[in-house]
């Protein structure tokens, strides 16, 4: 049994049980053994003087493209896991967008197997919706929950038939998992690339209209109504999402929703000059919906942000904006973007960052992890939010380098990351070696 | 000059004057106007712009404006005569040798000049010329003529490049 | 003096007014170059031109091509249709192979919008746009433009109205920049389905009729309707598109001042324009046809010694003297 750890002086924030205060951490067989001031050290308790960071429960990510099994020299679970746990994530959500797909239960139990092998982040599977991702014959999800899938979407593509998303939301009352819902109108957004608005006219670019996600939107709450069941909304991108959103939450349906670092920071100005790293699906939208975003995170509107974390091949973005692939890395820029420009911004403060970046987004999908409460598992991250570092994609953990970020100035990173009391990362440790 | 050029020409007939876009077009209808005085005959003009046919392009640069080539009708068996301001290098009566010849045949091409400055780098000569100036590289010849310049007058600047 | 164009023309949307009239201005001795007996001059002796045409057009390779032989430069004509997967693949493979044989300019057409950005960004090569995907073509609007004036004397107050798909039109946009730096009003008519988001915040003025816009206009530019977009549901038909919006003799006569049609071709007769028009008093298409070739020698002249440093050096001492 490995020898027990004190995180010494370091900012507790606890969004789970309203806690901020400079505290020590005692962690002890992979869990949360104390949480208070001047915890005095155990014999044979490790010290690790955490002063100046902010300890938190570790971040919990309930959206990404892992790409194994099929697209292994993309990304693969143990480097997926291990750019989270750099992140500062101690759990993640994998799409089951895979090739094959993760339609089945082996499916499902190999990547608990290869995650657990990696050994940094957590990696929870979610599978697909239908068998295939083909939207026509519900997917096992008995099967696939009984290996360890955590819910069940067919992200990458909507649920286009209105039938087999009813029915996939009252299956999956019996499993009490969400059902996640990438919200899209096919054939209003076909051949589209960008936001549809003043810069896809001037560039000469196929627009997806905001309405092509808000009527799914609009279908998924309706169906939520419908069933009783739990719909998970991903990456919602549009103020009027927003507004449907509000609506939902008023009248208490079991609705939640997810939001993207890059959706509440970029517009579709990002697209000039053809940028493919800007390239993603759901677009960037206007100024407008960035507020819109924002405000319903605050307002808890949208409960949790989700990185999307899409890695493509270095030269698949080397084309052609129309032929160039969707998505971005997001998993070591999440938290970054987030606290600059959030936090720094003056949308939210940071216990409420860490609220809907690792609390909230463990509970709607029923993990272990997003509160510091003793007893719970040691998924700890130090997050050092005083110095700034500039994003240099050639360092990323990730195997994919796409991101719209390189460049820019950011504060706020993972200083260290415990998973069941086992560090992951030690940006210390990486630095110097 | 004028005179000049009828010696040489033995007459008005078939003779055409070619000025070279600017100063050489100004200079040709000067002439002409002289020689109409001296013999009653308005002999055809024409204007060339060289500059397509330059050969440092790639030097240089472009030259944003070009001027209006407009030659009257077809030279062959025709007795051309270049007019410009300043003979130089003779660079640019190269270039304009090589332009006429993409207009027809002439029987004969003579060059008038109203300044030779030396400086040749071809072996080219004109046939009449109004004033021969000793220069350096390092001079500037500049010919100010009363239709573009407002006044008619000849400067040599010594020493004006660097 | 020198406004130099900048190593690559890929829209209209980033020149000045001034490099835009300069462009024009430069047309204008090249049109002579083309009624001389030996259309030819030797500016662009020397020089290598690929004119990689990713898409079918046969008018603007043919075009360029006059315009690079009558300014002597060595010309290779590419087609390269590749599928739509390996479109993008093919593109940067293209380019690296280009800036392999060491080839001075080139004049690419492809299917997909910023394709020549991407291209110029990646070879140090001039690249002339000659139509990226609905983005810009830049040479038919600068010889759209070219027409006007030859035809008005001006550009600047003239009232140019854009009739047809918008959405989808190339010309539209790079015509939309040019006349609006240019000074002119702008206005683009055509059925709503076929207009763009956000239009009218480029300077424009939407005009519901084609009736309108004949009343209104002292230049029609007509737009070619692709067959392929009553297939994807755009418009119902090609015959209610004529009788809606198609530039008839009937309508015309009903203009309250004298009209120029223009089209940038190839025309669909008898959809987006009445034959009798095409042919008539009003059409300059073909002055259209014959400027575009001179407009296209003025942009390939400007960029061949184009190196901004060489264009800024021409700019210094050397300038003043003669000969």
């Amino acid at each position: 049994m490995a020898a027990p750890l004190l995180l010494q002086g370091g900012r507790v924030v606890d969004p789970s049980r309203d806690l901020d205060e400079t505290a020590d951490v005692l962690i002890q067989d992979g869990r949360i053994a104390a949480v208070g001031p001047g915890l005095g050290a155990p014999a044979g308790a490790t010290v690790r003087d955490v002063r100046g960071t902010v300890v938190a429960p570790g971040l919990v990510d309930v959206h990404v493209h892992l790409r194994e099994p099929g697209n292994e020299d993309e990304e693969t679970i143990a480097t997926g896991a291990r750019a989270a746990a750099a992140g500062g994530f101690t759990a993640v959500c994998a799409m089951p967008n895979t090739d094959p797909v993760t339609d089945n239960q082996a499916a499902v139990g190999f990547i608990v197997r290869q995650s657990l092998r990696a050994g940094f982040a957590r990696v929870y599977p979610i599978g697909a919706i239908s068998v295939g991702q083909r939207g026509q014959q519900l997917a096992e999800f008995g099967e696939m929950v009984g290996a360890g899938a955590v819910a069940v979407s067919d992200d990458g593509k909507p649920v286009v038939s209105s039938h087999l998303m009813r029915t996939a939301l009252e299956y999956a009352r019996t499993f009490d998992i969400p059902v996640a819902d990438h919200c899209e109108e096919p054939s209003l957004s076909a051949g589209g690339v960008m936001h549809e608005g003043l810069v896809a006219t001037r560039l000469g670019l196929k627009g997806i209209p905001a309405a092509a996600e808000e009527i799914m939107v609009a279908r998924d709450i309706l169906l939520a109504e419908l069933t009783g069941g739990r719909v998970h909304l991903c990456h919602l991108s549009t103020r009027g999402s927003v507004e449907l959103m509000r609506r939902a939450k008023e009248r208490g349906l079991r609705v939640t929703a997810e939001v993207t670092p890059h959706h509440l920071s970029l517009t579709e100005t990002a697209c000039e000059r053809y940028d493919t790293h800007a390239k993603m699906n759901p677009p960037l939208r206007e100024a407008a919906d960035v507020a819109a975003l924002r405000q319903a995170l605050q307002d808890g509107v949208i409960d949790c942000v989700a990185s999307d974390h899409a890695p493509h091949a270095y030269d698949e973005k080397e084309a052609a904006f129309d032929d160039a692939p969707f998505g971005i890395v997001g998993l070591e820029t999440a938290f970054g973007v987030a606290y600059t420009e959030l936090v720094q911004g003056g949308a939210l403060t940071l216990p409420q960052l860490i609220l809907r970046m690792s609390t909230v987004p463990a509970q709607v999908f029923g993990l272990a992890g997003g509160t510091l409460r003793p007893g719970a598992p040691a998924d700890v991250v130090a997050l050092d939010v005083t110095a700034g570092w500039s994003v240099d994609a050639a360092r990323f953990h990730s195997k994919s380098r796409n991101t719209p970020f390189a460049g820019r100035s950011l504060t706020g990173r993972a200083a260290l990351t415990l998973v069941a009391g086992k560090i992951v990362h030690d940006a210390r440790a990486a630095a110097e070696g | 000059m004028a005179v000049a050029v009828i010696e040489l020409a033995h007459g008005t007939d078939d003779l055409v004057l070619i000025g070279i876009q600017r100063r050489g077009v100004e200079l040709a209808e000067r002439i002409a106007k002289l020689i109409e005085q001296q013999e009653g005959v308005l002999v055809p003009r024409g204007a060339l712009d060289i500059t397509l046919y330059r050969d440092d392009l790639q030097t240089v640069g472009p030259k944003p404006v070009i001027g209006e080539t407009r030659l009257p009708g077809d030279l062959t068996g025709k007795h051309a005569v270049i007019v410009d301001d300043v003979l130089y290098t003779g660079r640019t009566v190269r270039a304009a040798l090589d332009e006429l010849a993409d207009f027809g045949r002439p029987k004969r091409i003579s060059l008038c000049v109203l300044v030779d400055r030396g400086g040749r780098e071809l072996p080219i000569q004109a046939d009449v010329v109004g004033k021969v100036v000793k220069t350096g590289p390092g001079d500037v010849v500049e010919v100010q003529v009363a239709e573009l310049d407002g006044r008619d007058q000849v400067d040599v600047v010594r020493g004006a490049r660097q | 003096m020198t406004a130099a164009l900048g190593k690559d023309l890929i829209g209209l949307e980033r020149l000045s007014p001034d490099q835009i009239r300069l462009i024009l201005d430069t047309a204008e001795p090249f049109k002579e170059v083309s009624e001389r007996p030996i259309k030819k001059v030797p500016a662009l002796r020397g020089k290598t031109i690929v004119n990689l045409f990713f898409e079918a057009s046969t008018r603007t390779r043919i075009s360029f091509e006059f315009a690079e032989k009558r300014l002597s430069a060595d010309t290779v004509n590419v087609a390269a249709t590749g599928s739509a997967v390996q479109k993008g693949e093919t593109l940067v493979d293209t380019a690296k192979n280009l800036e392999a044989m060491r080839i001075d300019m080139v004049v690419i057409r492809h299917a997909s919008s910023g394709a020549a950005q991407f291209l110029g960004d990646r070879i140090r090569s001039n690249v002339v746009n000659a139509g990226d995907g609905k983005h810009e073509h830049p040479t038919q609007a600068l010889l759209d433009l070219l027409t006007i004036r030859d035809k008005l004397g001006r550009i600047e107050g003239v009232k140019v109205c854009l009739v047809g798909d918008i959405l989808h039109s190339r010309v539209a946009r790079s015509n939309i920049w040019g006349l609006t730096k240019l000074g002119a009003q702008v206005a683009v008519c055509g059925p709503h389905s076929l207009m763009p988001r956000g239009i009218e915040e480029l300077g424009v003025t939407v005009l519901r009729r084609v009736e309108e816009a004949i009343e209104w206009a002292d230049v029609l530019n007509v737009l070619r309707l692709q067959l392929e977009r009553m297939e994807a549901g755009f418009i119902p038909s090609l015959r209610e598109y004529y009788r809606v919006f198609g530039v008839t003799v009937e309508r015309l006569a009903k203009a309250p001042r004298a009209l120029t049609v223009m089209h940038p071709g190839p025309m669909n007769r008898g959809v987006e324009i009445d034959s009798r028009v095409a042919d008539g008093p009003h059409s300059v298409i073909l002055d259209q046809v014959t400027n575009g070739v001179a407009v296209r020698m003025a942009v390939l002249y400007l960029l061949a010694g184009g190196k901004p440093e060489l264009a800024d050096a021409a700019k210094g001492p050397a300038a003043g003297g003669t000969d």
